[in-house]
């Protein structure tokens, strides 16, 4: 019966997108194409990179509140400077990497709260975004549209892509050394500075490893919409939050799971279109969504205790 | 200054270090010799953990030198110690529970990366950790959070000892055997001597005063962060050490027999063996090997008489907690605030804290059990890991409820507060308290009015009077395996 935690973690948020995705098919038999599909999910992408990006820094008991607003200053910068003189743009784009890393450093050194510098960064992305886009419009870079029309054969784009973020986000954060000394740092701090590593040097590459997640979000989203405005990715703060919890991970403790996270994702993405199947208003969809998370969330927590009544001699 | 022997592996000559006001290490010199094992002890607060500090890097004294094999190490860091071979089990655990056991071996050795690093990891950890515990039933893979606590433990000694490209020379062991079973500890105190015996050096901090008799080679004794003595092995028995540390000599209380009447306090039916029962005034004490179940119980008791929902007006009862960092005390509250944590209801009026009354009940406490500090407002982190245990107990002994469970409070506590709480144990049962008390110590247990010895998650034998011996509950700890 000895099944590992991290499969019992990951069971729950598998579970709920195939869930949600039989109720969808039923609802919509249509759906059940390469186009369905594609449609259903392509939307997924960016949030699933910016999940991707959130959970770097849960992992180090850190929480962004700027995701959101980042996202949308990634996407006025793909759509105008990237697009116009990819050059300038690059570098600006390189220069918000860096102004993250050096966030994470500030927070550890000054022992700042993270909620409270990423809040106030927040103003500062969504002041940028407007200073360069003041009005929506912009054009996506040819090679980004190109990529997220793309039509791969037999499967669609949204899922590979989905895939192979999923695959990438593992190798990097739960396979190579770096990942273990980032989740190391939301573990126990104290004893991997004991061990003689750089604190600082690990909380700058979360930070801009998530930055470089952000950033590829930004302008996947740019690519699929062909043009920008400065909200136009609000609602990432909230989604990347939900989806890192969704998919298994914690607030504190650098308890995550990539793969978990991009499936959180997929599942956040499924149920707004699962509800607008079932024809409920707009209005009323966002709580619907709440909904869905509370009753999701609740399943883990039971299983949780299963686990620990179930485990150990 | 010129040694006759090899040179020192590492040599700490005049350190000073102040925190704030207390003088925690007051010009503390220090050699350690290859093939040494040095038995350090002392009072909490002595200055041994500081001392520690020093050493492996992680504390730099306002003033003194640190020597390595005759050199003069002159900026000296956690990175520097390591790559001496300066190795260290800290007293509090310290693994990350959320990676595995392999992770963590990752974590602790930097050269270890390149393509492939788990397989030499896994290699690494399986291969300390059969040569120190055979037969440790450990999986590597796993993540350290589900291991027991003294498997935790095992898994941080094996690290400290393994060896990976670059090998321990001198490894640090400050309380290793604070959450071991005897045949565990018996186990690593093996090993001690394998490893000083091959040229290795340890030093080898433990409230355990026969460990320390039995396994150093030279025994350094501080106290109020100065060495006050330092001889070989032959020079001190156990009532030496004991008064070169200046404590109270250790008395033997001879346990109350209980009178047992009336209905019991607290009854709760295991899924096998006999139940368990408590009455009003007793001290009922758990022993058996670590981690088969005594800790469980405790919770359960818990789980059972504490509410679920709404805080009671009359708690029922409280809990002092070994494993002080992880739930024990609140990291960034002061000295204080920890204390009267778990009684603010009785502090406040109309839902509001009484400052006066909340400083009253600190300032009390403080001079009952003698916590050391200036000041109580200041963090709880400020005080050394004993002090930090007798806030816990404050916490518990300072509420209203009629039973008090603990599970194996005594953890990293010298021998001197040990006695002091002892005390206050005995006296709170006279009063008409209960405690249910959890312990790895058998000299706790003779302190008990009555012992449920645990084996294998069921209660398999009950001691009561004359009958509570540490051999008779070594016997029914062990009587499965024993011939």
């Amino acid at each position: 019966m000895k099944i590992s935690t991290d499969t019992l973690r990951l069971a729950v948020p598998v579970a709920s997108l195939l869930l949600l995705l039989a109720g969808v098919f039923y609802l919509q038999p249509r759906a059940m194409s390469y186009n369905g599909l594609n449609l259903l999910f392509n939307l997924a992408v960016p949030i699933a990179l910016a999940t991707i990006a959130q959970m770097l820094i849960m992992a180090v008991n850190d929480l962004d509140l700027s995701m959101g607003t980042f996202v949308s200053f990634v996407a006025c910068v793909a759509a105008t400077y990237l697009h116009d003189s990819p050059l300038l743009g690059t570098l600006i784009l390189l220069g918000a990497i860096a102004t993250y890393a050096a966030l994470g450093v500030i927070i550890y050194l000054r022992n700042l709260p993270s909620i409270v510098v990423t809040l106030g960064m927040s103003f500062v992305w969504a002041g940028l975004a407007v200073l360069i886009l003041p009005v929506p419009g912009g054009t996506a870079p040819e090679w980004a549209r190109a990529v997220m029309i793309s039509k791969p054969p037999l499967v669609p784009m949204a899922i590979i892509a989905s895939a192979m973020i999923a695959v990438f986000a593992h190798l990097l954060i739960m396979r190579s050394s770096l990942g273990v000394l980032i989740r190391g740092v939301g573990g126990n701090q104290r004893s991997v500075q004991r061990a003689g590593w750089s604190i600082i040097a690990a909380r700058a590459s979360a930070y801009a490893l998530a930055a470089s997640f952000a950033v590829a979000a930004g302008i996947c989203l740019v690519g699929l919409t062909t043009s920008a405005d400065a909200n136009i990715a609000l609602r990432y703060t909230l989604l990347s939050i939900a989806g890192v919890i969704l998919g298994g991970g914690e607030f504190t403790g650098g308890r995550i799971s990539p793969i978990g996270a991009v499936i959180g994702a997929l599942t956040l993405t499924l149920a707004g279109s699962f509800l607008s199947f079932l024809r409920i208003s707009p209005d009323w969809q966002i709580g619907a969504q709440g909904a869905i998370l509370i009753i999701v969330l609740a399943l883990r927590l039971l299983l949780n205790r299963l686990e620990s009544k179930g485990g150990k001699p | 200054m010129t040694l006759p022997m090899p040179p020192a592996v590492l040599e700490v000559v005049n350190a000073d270090v102040r925190f704030g006001e207390v003088h925690a290490l007051d010009g503390v010199s220090l050699s350690i010799h290859p093939g040494e094992c040095i038995g350090l002890v002392g009072h909490n607060g002595a200055g041994k953990s500081t001392i520690v500090s020093v050493i492996n890097g992680g504390l730099s004294p306002q003033q003194g030198e640190v020597f390595s094999d005759g050199m003069r190490l002159a900026p000296y860091g956690i990175g520097v110690a390591r790559s001496r071979g300066v190795r260290c089990v800290f007293q509090e655990l310290s693994l990350c529970p959320n990676l595995s056991i392999i992770e963590n071996t990752r974590i602790m050795h930097r050269n270890l990366g390149g393509f492939g690093w788990r397989k030499r990891a896994a290699a690494i950890i399986v291969a300390s950790l059969d040569a120190i515990f055979p037969d440790h039933c450990i999986d590597v893979g796993g993540p350290v959070g589900t291991l027991s606590i003294a498997q935790r433990q095992m898994v941080e000694i094996a690290m400290a000892f393994s060896d990976a490209g670059q090998p321990p020379r001198l490894v640090i062991l400050d309380e290793p055997t604070s959450s071991l079973d005897s045949g565990l500890a018996a186990q690593l105190l093996a090993h001690v001597r394998r490893f000083v015996a091959g040229g290795g050096a340890v030093i080898l901090i433990s409230h355990m005063l026969n460990e320390i008799l039995e396994t150093a080679s030279r025994i350094v004794v501080m106290k109020d962060g100065k060495i006050v003595a330092e001889r070989g092995a032959g020079g001190f028995d156990h009532a030496g050490l004991v008064e070169a540390m200046g404590s109270a000599a250790t008395h033997h209380t001879a346990a109350r027999r209980s009178s047992v009447a009336s209905q019991p306090t607290l009854e709760l039916t295991l899924p096998k063996g006999q139940p368990f029962r408590a009455f009003q005034g007793e001290v009922v004490g758990l022993a058996g090997l670590g981690g088969y179940g005594q800790t469980r119980l405790l919770l359960a008791l818990f789980d059972r008489h504490s509410p679920q929902w709404w805080p009671l007006r009359n708690p029922a009862v409280t809990f002092v907690a070994g494993d002080r960092r992880e739930n024990g005390i609140f990291d960034l509250w002061s000295i204080l605030k920890n204390m009267t944590a778990a009684s603010v209801g009785d502090l406040s009026r109309r839902g509001f804290v009484q400052d006066n009354a909340e400083i009253a009940r600190g300032d009390e406490w403080k001079a009952r059990i003698e916590i050391r500090t200036p000041d109580m407002n200041n963090p709880i982190l400020s005080l050394s890991g004993g002090n930090q245990q007798k806030v816990l107990f404050a916490r518990a002994l300072s509420t209203r409820a009629p039973v008090v469970l603990m599970d194996d409070p005594m953890r990293g506590v010298d021998v001197g507060t040990k006695h002091e709480v002892y005390g206050m144990i005995r006296a709170e049962a006279e009063a008409g308290r209960t405690f249910v008390w959890y312990s790895t110590e058998m000299e706790e247990m003779q302190l008990c009015d009555r012992v449920y010895v645990f084996r294998e998650g069921a209660i398999v034998a009950e001691l009561t009077g004359d009958a509570n011996s540490e051999h008779n509950i070594l016997r029914a700890s062990f009587e499965g395996e024993a011939a």
